[in-house]
């Protein structure tokens, strides 16, 4: 199976404000779109991330070929536990997952 | 119409000088920008200081004082000095003035602070007056009295206010990215989902376009809609690109929150007009019952030290984690034994760059590389303790076998002294909402002559 990232243009995360964590999936065309909107479910990402499904907000763009996560921040943004200030590096976890 | 200029994300990432004189012949009402956000860190809020030079703030802000003056129209500042608080409002105050003097031109400055006092918020939490917002920070009265700097962020409503007052140039503290730009255009009554939804696609300058790093933009608002146009040579913005940027930093790319609503851009248009500017139409605001407004708030937890060794041995790259779990657990007990700290007054963990610093237990890969970084990290209540701690931790870094049978190692260390100190480290202990009777009660406006 395929890592998500040879599928899509282009994984990014980022800071939703120092409590959540976004991730954006640019597919880059309808047919890439349909696959992840199909193969990669919200409990996978959830898997990855170690948190509650319940918790990710999910949305499928179709108008812009877009998978968008957001879900709270894995250590609070700055905090004792926190690896990643910008969020910038949690694309890549989600970016190497097989679908 | 309402032709609002934005010269850059921030102010302090620079701008095309060329795109912005292009703007000012344009004839805009109004030049915004944004001084700041919290995408940095807890620091700077929590220390109250800017995070970008001083140097190139004021050769910025200069530059764009100069702008307004050839304009005659408003120059608003938000989120002054990177987070906001009183303090780096000051220091902004401070750079205008000494600019106002070399340019020697009068000037009327607007001064709009967002500063709280812990103490009346710790109040307004006991009477039920804040609310938490998803995945808020537990909080008491306590935590609350403890931060440093609480800063509550500053909507449309104060913005006007601060605009009402005639003043040249508006250096606001803490305020929504999009309340700059939103302001002018709400009250010249032009469309309000269009004001908000423009002002959050212009609030980073041109990176709702292509050559995002140009920076300058105009947005024109009416009674219907708004028109985008980058103005940088080999900028263009797209349907694409422009609906694209509401997904940028948003958790919900559809919903955003404002001080007395919510923009919803689900029916929301994007149309191109030409091969550069997008006209967009059909977003909504949504006015809420009550008026509330957030609040950040950053509070002191601990001084912390760092240590950073390099293991390039294939036996102790190979086994790094081993390694560094013996000496967190060896040297957290000697910490425990020689220093009066209790296993939860002190944290000491060892960060492995090259294998699983970016993602610790929820790394997927495991590769063996060439060498890997050892940073030691070390918070404690106080920098002396910091310090001590990072001194019972130096051995280990420089000697620590994998077994007592091995010939002692020699690690790689950068400097001498191994330890850096990074002094009061901070946490964001707020995402919550401040209800206010009149928008106005949670912040100072004052007007400053300088002839």
């Amino acid at each position: 199976m395929p890592e998500l990232r040879s599928l899509v243009s282009k994984v990014r995360s980022k800071n939703a404000g120092p409590f959540w964590l976004t991730i954006d999936i640019f597919c880059g065309s309808a047919e890439a779109y349909a696959r992840v909107r199909d193969d990669l479910s919200t409990t996978r990402v959830a898997e990855v991330f170690a948190t509650d499904g319940q918790a990710i907000k999910r949305f499928d763009i179709e108008q812009l070929h877009v998978v968008k996560f957001s879900l709270p921040r894995p250590a609070v943004q700055g905090s004792v536990a926190d690896r990643d200030m910008h969020g910038a590096s949690w694309a890549a976890l989600l970016g190497e997952v097989e679908i | 119409m309402v032709r609002v200029l934005i010269p850059s994300g921030a102010l302090g990432l620079n701008y095309d000088a060329q795109a912005l004189q292009r703007g000012i012949a344009a004839k805009p009402d109004i030049i915004a920008i944004d001084g700041g956000s919290t995408d940095s860190g807890p620091s700077y809020l929590g220390r109250g200081v800017s995070k970008y030079a001083r140097a190139s703030t004021k050769l910025e802000w200069a530059g764009l004082m100069a702008a307004r003056a050839e304009a005659g129209v408003p120059l608003v500042i938000g989120t002054a000095g990177t987070c906001g608080a009183d303090s780096a409002v000051d220091w902004m105050l401070d750079i205008t003035r000494e600019i106002a003097a070399e340019q020697g031109r009068p000037l009327k400055i607007a001064v709009l602070r967002s500063s709280q006092d812990p103490d009346q918020i710790a109040q307004a939490f006991e009477g039920g007056d804040i609310t938490p917002l998803a995945n808020a920070p537990d909080v008491t009265s306590d935590i609350i009295r403890s931060c440093s700097n609480i800063v509550a962020l500053a909507g449309a409503e104060q913005i006007a206010a601060a605009l009402d007052t005639g003043a040249d140039v508006i250096i606001a503290g803490r305020t929504t990215d999009t309340a700059i730009i939103a302001a002018l255009p709400l009250m010249r009554d032009c469309h309000a989902g269009a004001a908000w939804h423009g002002a959050k696609i212009g609030e980073c300058g041109a990176l709702c376009a292509t050559n995002p790093q140009s920076g300058v933009i105009s947005i024109e608002f009416d009674d219907a809609g708004f028109t985008v146009t980058p103005l940088a040579d080999g900028a263009h913005a797209s349907p694409h690109t422009v609906s694209a940027h509401m997904l940028y930093e948003n958790s919900d790319p559809f919903i955003l929150y404002e001080p007395g609503g919510y923009l919803d851009v689900t029916q929301a248009e994007y149309a191109a007009v030409d091969g550069t500017s997008v006209r967009v139409e059909g977003s909504k605001w949504v006015p809420s019952d009550r008026y509330t407004v957030k609040l950040e708030g950053a509070r002191p937890v601990g001084c912390r030290t760092v240590v950073m060794a390099l293991l390039r041995d294939p036996h102790y790259v190979a086994n790094a984690q081993v390694w560094a779990d013996d000496i967190v657990d060896k040297c957290g007990a000697k910490v425990r034994n020689r220093m009066d700290l209790a296993a939860e007054d002190f944290t000491l963990e060892l960060r492995l760059i090259g294998q699983s610093a970016s993602f610790g237990t929820l790394e997927t890969r495991e590769a063996t590389p060439l060498e890997i970084g050892v940073i030691g990290i070390i918070t404690a209540p106080t920098e002396a303790q910091a310090s001590e701690i990072g001194k019972l931790l130096n051995p280990y870094l420089l000697h620590h076998p994998l077994t007592q049978e091995e010939e002692q190692p020699t690690f790689a260390f950068l400097f001498s002294p191994p330890e850096m100190h990074q002094g009061q480290v901070y946490e964001f202990a707020l995402n919550h909402v401040l209800h206010l009777s009149d928008p106005m009660s949670a912040f100072e406006l004052e007007v400053i002559d300088l002839a």
